[in-house]
């Protein structure tokens, strides 16, 4: 099967970052199972080693028209980054960045406990919003877990921020195609909750 | 893990390398499957496991490798095809029972080990390189580069196997494992033979020297397949201006970091999948047509250095070859391959411009890095009992006052050794070796030794090894408290079940193996407590300490924080008492975010008090007995199970 929409770059990179926990390497996989349904090569790398201990996690979504991409993007190339926590976005932008990325984060920052013993410091809110923007081409900064409390659990944050991403642009499928991979994942109870997250997602760049 | 028997062959499915490795080894008909968790190869027995109904198979979570392995071998010597999958530190676990298994050579059933190597070390206490033990044991050895040739590999291996009669390695990788691609499964097989062994049949290691013989022609005759498996192949020009040597996920990032450089034209890939033995007459054809060489490998120079000795035997008609690689620095010696440390070798190689981004972007993206993100350390989770473990232990060790040391082991709480565990342990090397150290510890007394000593070990660790250990320690009446972190799970590698769980590998109940019951077994002392006491685990490691004379066990029993939140969760909401904290001028110096370190426990600069974030508090219920001032409090949450 071939796809039907070109990409938005080729390979399409995308990085999604944030801390254990967060729901990282199942936002990658709904995004992976997506994609591969519409007839790309996908490849999901995923670095989750001591990812519930609180460290930071990336998983690599690379998308290609025809083919098979290694599991790394390479460095500084990466065509977006999805961030689950705003400082893990600057941190991924150090290593994978270029005047071109376009950058979605939530913008709930989760503290390090370093940050929380008083050994390091959190950058201030408006200088990270302002450092990524200087960094990036575009930038989303987006309240993804003050919706997905609102939806009733915090968790939520990741399905929210893939929302946002199917509007932006960067994808070759919308809703209904998140939804139908998240379907394959989650039993039918929890799929109320995970449609109205993508929806919020989504509505948040309208 | 998803049932991967039920998968449609034909369909393409987004399958992790892992999930890929199991679903060949089910395509080829295995029958048995054992393994100990570790990862990046965890995946791999529990989607068998998943798997074990609906394919008809076995599979087991050993209580270690090297049980994992002989089970296994077992087996194939029934005729059934076999594997046991392990990460590269249990390899060195099996590795005694490998280096006999090879002379005695196993039986008429494929036997594969899958060894899932960890560059970097990503979750891994080393970047060990596991590949030493096709060399070292003469063993057929496989390096896959992606999820789909993973899976085509292991259905090789197991015919590999069986053609030779003796054991075939398959090295995966991290990124090999814990990546996901589009796989396109095949047919199940219908039958599998009976197990039998013929009982005038041996399999044994003697007489060792004529079995050494064969064990070499086995080894041969595995190159001669090998060779002609369609695991090897070049792509570049006829005559490239530079051979690179590629195996595993490094094939992958060397194609892509010559398109990075645009250099396709001047260099090519000879990629290796059948690595050992060497594919000799592919190897030295390609060294023939070429004058310089880059290898690409992780973790260490097995293939440069091989191939470089081959080189050697053949110098005399190959003439002079610049060889390129870990020896030389071109690449690191250390950490993992990516395609920009490729490219910028190729590049330095090849006198080319590379560049992975504009210089002016560079400079300024690391200057505001280095300003403003600070790092992330790992931390225990939020309600996670070691936190609590480790904290009576620093505590009561504090008044013991005589400079108590703590040997750690293998688990989640070997972070122990960092802030999160108060940096309370002073010794982590590998599986049960806490336990000897404090053995050793333990006879010093005689020499004038006189720090109390602690052996700090997980549930699951305690059965795959500390066992051997204990009974030495009992025995010789080594004097140490023992204290088992006993969080029901084993919880760093995800959850899987082990003997004190009673619970199997496929979810069936067991006969359980309790801690206590082995401690009763061996006459030792023991009680038990829960760390989210913290005042009664002070007193009863404080007493523990005080006794001497011979191992005591105190077993710190506690669900692990993250099942316990699957199972309805802990029973507090958790709130500050904005009164009662005094913040800056209480005088405690913020003791409950600045020591205590949860991540749900944070202070807000602006307010000046302790708060809990919301978001990230489990209720535990443990902070509020340590806030000196009683501000922090424990609100029994309605909804809770307790």
């Amino acid at each position: 099967m071939n796809p039907a929409a070109k990409l938005y770059a080729e390979p399409l990179d995308i990085i999604i970052t944030g801390v254990g926990g967060q729901g990282n390497v199942l936002a990658s996989q709904v995004l992976g199972r997506a994609l591969l349904k519409l007839g790309y090569g996908v490849t999901v790398g995923e670095t989750f080693g001591l990812s519930q201990r609180g460290g930071a996690v990336m998983s690599m979504v690379r998308v290609v028209s025809q083919g098979v991409m290694g599991p790394l993007v390479p460095e500084n190339r990466a065509t977006a980054i999805l961030s689950l926590e705003p400082l893990e976005a600057l941190r991924v932008l150090g290593a994978y960045g270029h005047p071109q990325v376009v950058v979605l984060t939530n913008d709930r920052p989760l503290m390090p406990v370093n940050v929380i013993a008083g050994a390091n410091r959190y950058p201030d809110m408006a200088d990270l919003q302002a450092v990524l923007a200087e960094l990036s081409s575009r930038l989303y900064w987006l309240p993804a877990t003050d919706v997905a409390l609102e939806l009733g659990n915090p968790i939520l944050a990741n399905v929210v921020m893939l929302g946002a991403l199917a509007a932006s642009g960067l994808l070759p499928l919308g809703l209904p195609e998140l939804e139908a991979a998240l379907a394959e994942m989650f039993p039918p109870a929890k799929m109320e909750a995970n449609r109205q997250a993508l929806a919020r997602g989504a509505a948040l760049l309208a | 893990m998803a049932d991967l028997s039920k998968l449609m062959p034909g369909e393409t499915v987004l399958l992790q390398g892992n999930e890929a490795l199991a679903r060949g080894a089910l395509e080829a008909g295995v029958a048995f499957c054992a393994a100990y968790p570790g990862n990046p190869s965890s995946e791999i027995l529990e989607s068998l496991a998943d798997s074990a109904a609906g394919a008809g198979i076995y599979a087991e979570w050993s209580v270690n490798e090297k049980v994992a392995l002989e089970s296994a071998a077992a087996a194939a010597y029934t005729g059934l095809r076999a594997m046991a999958s392990m990460k590269q530190n249990g390899v060195n676990v099996a590795q005694d029972f490998i280096c006999n298994l090879t002379i005695s050579g196993s039986g008429p059933g494929g036997l594969v080990l899958i060894t899932c190597d960890d560059p970097s070390g990503i979750s891994s206490t080393n970047e060990q390189d596991a590949r030493f033990i096709a060399r070292l044991a003469d063993l057929p050895l496989l390096e896959p580069a992606t999820p789909a040739e993973a899976m085509a590999m292991i259905k090789f291996a197991f015919e590999l196997s069986e053609e030779i009669q003796n054991l075939v390695v398959l090295r995966s990788l991290s990124r090999l494992s814990h990546t996901r691609a589009g796989i396109v499964p095949g047919p199940l097989p219908q039958t599998r033979p009976k197990p039998y062994w013929d009982p005038k049949v041996n399999h044994a290691t003697m007489p060792v020297v004529p079995l050494h013989a064969k064990m070499h022609e086995k080894l041969a005759r595995a190159g001669r397949l090998m060779a002609a498996a369609g695991f090897n192949s070049y792509e570049g020009p006829q005559k490239p201006e530079l051979l690179i040597i590629a195996s595993g996920s490094s094939v992958l990032y060397a194609a892509e970091a010559l398109q990075l450089l645009k250099a396709e034209d001047k260099a090519g890939i000879l990629k290796l999948g059948a690595t050992w033995p060497l594919p000799e007459e592919l190897i030295l054809d390609h060294l023939a047509k070429c004058g310089r060489v880059l290898f690409a490998e992780e973790v260490d120079p097995f293939l440069e250095n091989e191939i470089k000795a081959l080189y050697a035997q053949n110098a005399g008609r190959l003439g002079a070859k610049a060889f390129f690689g870990k020896a030389t620095g071109h690449l690191a010696a250390i950490g993992e391959n990516t395609p920009g440390r490729l490219a910028a070798a190729m590049a330095r190689i090849l006198g080319l411009e590379w560049r992975t981004v504009d210089e002016a972007y560079a400079k300024r993206s690391a200057e505001l890095l280095a300003k403003l993100v600070p790092p992330r350390e790992f931390g225990f989770c939020p309600g996670c009992p070691h936190r609590a473990s480790y904290w009576a232990i620093k505590q009561t060790l504090a008044v013991d006052g005589r400079q108590g040391l703590v040997s750690g082991d293998i688990g989640c709480y070997t972070l122990g050794v960092l802030p999160t565990g108060f940096r309370r342990v002073n010794s982590v090397h590998c599986m049960g070796s806490g336990l000897g150290i404090s053995n050793g510890l333990g006879q010093l007394g005689r020499f004038g030794f006189d720090q109390p000593v602690v052996s700090v070990v997980g549930d699951s660790t305690f059965y795959h090894s500390a066992l051997p250990a204990l009974v030495n320690a009992r025995w010789n009446q080594s004097d140490y408290v023992l204290c088992v972190l006993d969080n029901s799970a084993t919880a760093m590698t995800g959850f899987q079940p082990h003997p004190g769980t009673g619970r199997t590998a496929t979810g069936q109940p067991g006969k359980q193996v309790a801690v206590e019951s082995v401690c009763q077994a061996l006459g030792l002392p023991y009680a038990i407590v829960d760390p989210y006491d913290l005042a009664a685990t002070q007193e009863a490691l404080y007493d523990a300490l005080q006794q001497g004379g011979g191992v005591r066990v105190l077993i710190f029993r506690r669900l692990c924080a993250l099942v316990q939140g699957r199972q309805g969760g802990h029973p507090y909401r958790m709130r500050v008492d904005a009164e009662a904290c005094r913040g800056e001028n209480c005088g405690c110096n913020r003791f409950c975010s600045r020591v205590f370190r949860c991540p749900g426990l944070t202070f807000d600069q602006a307010g000046g008090a302790a708060v809990i974030d919301e978001v990230t508090c489990v209720g535990c219920g443990v902070c509020a007995q340590i806030c000196p001032a009683g501000a922090i409090l424990a609100e029994p949450r309605k909804e809770a199970a307790a």
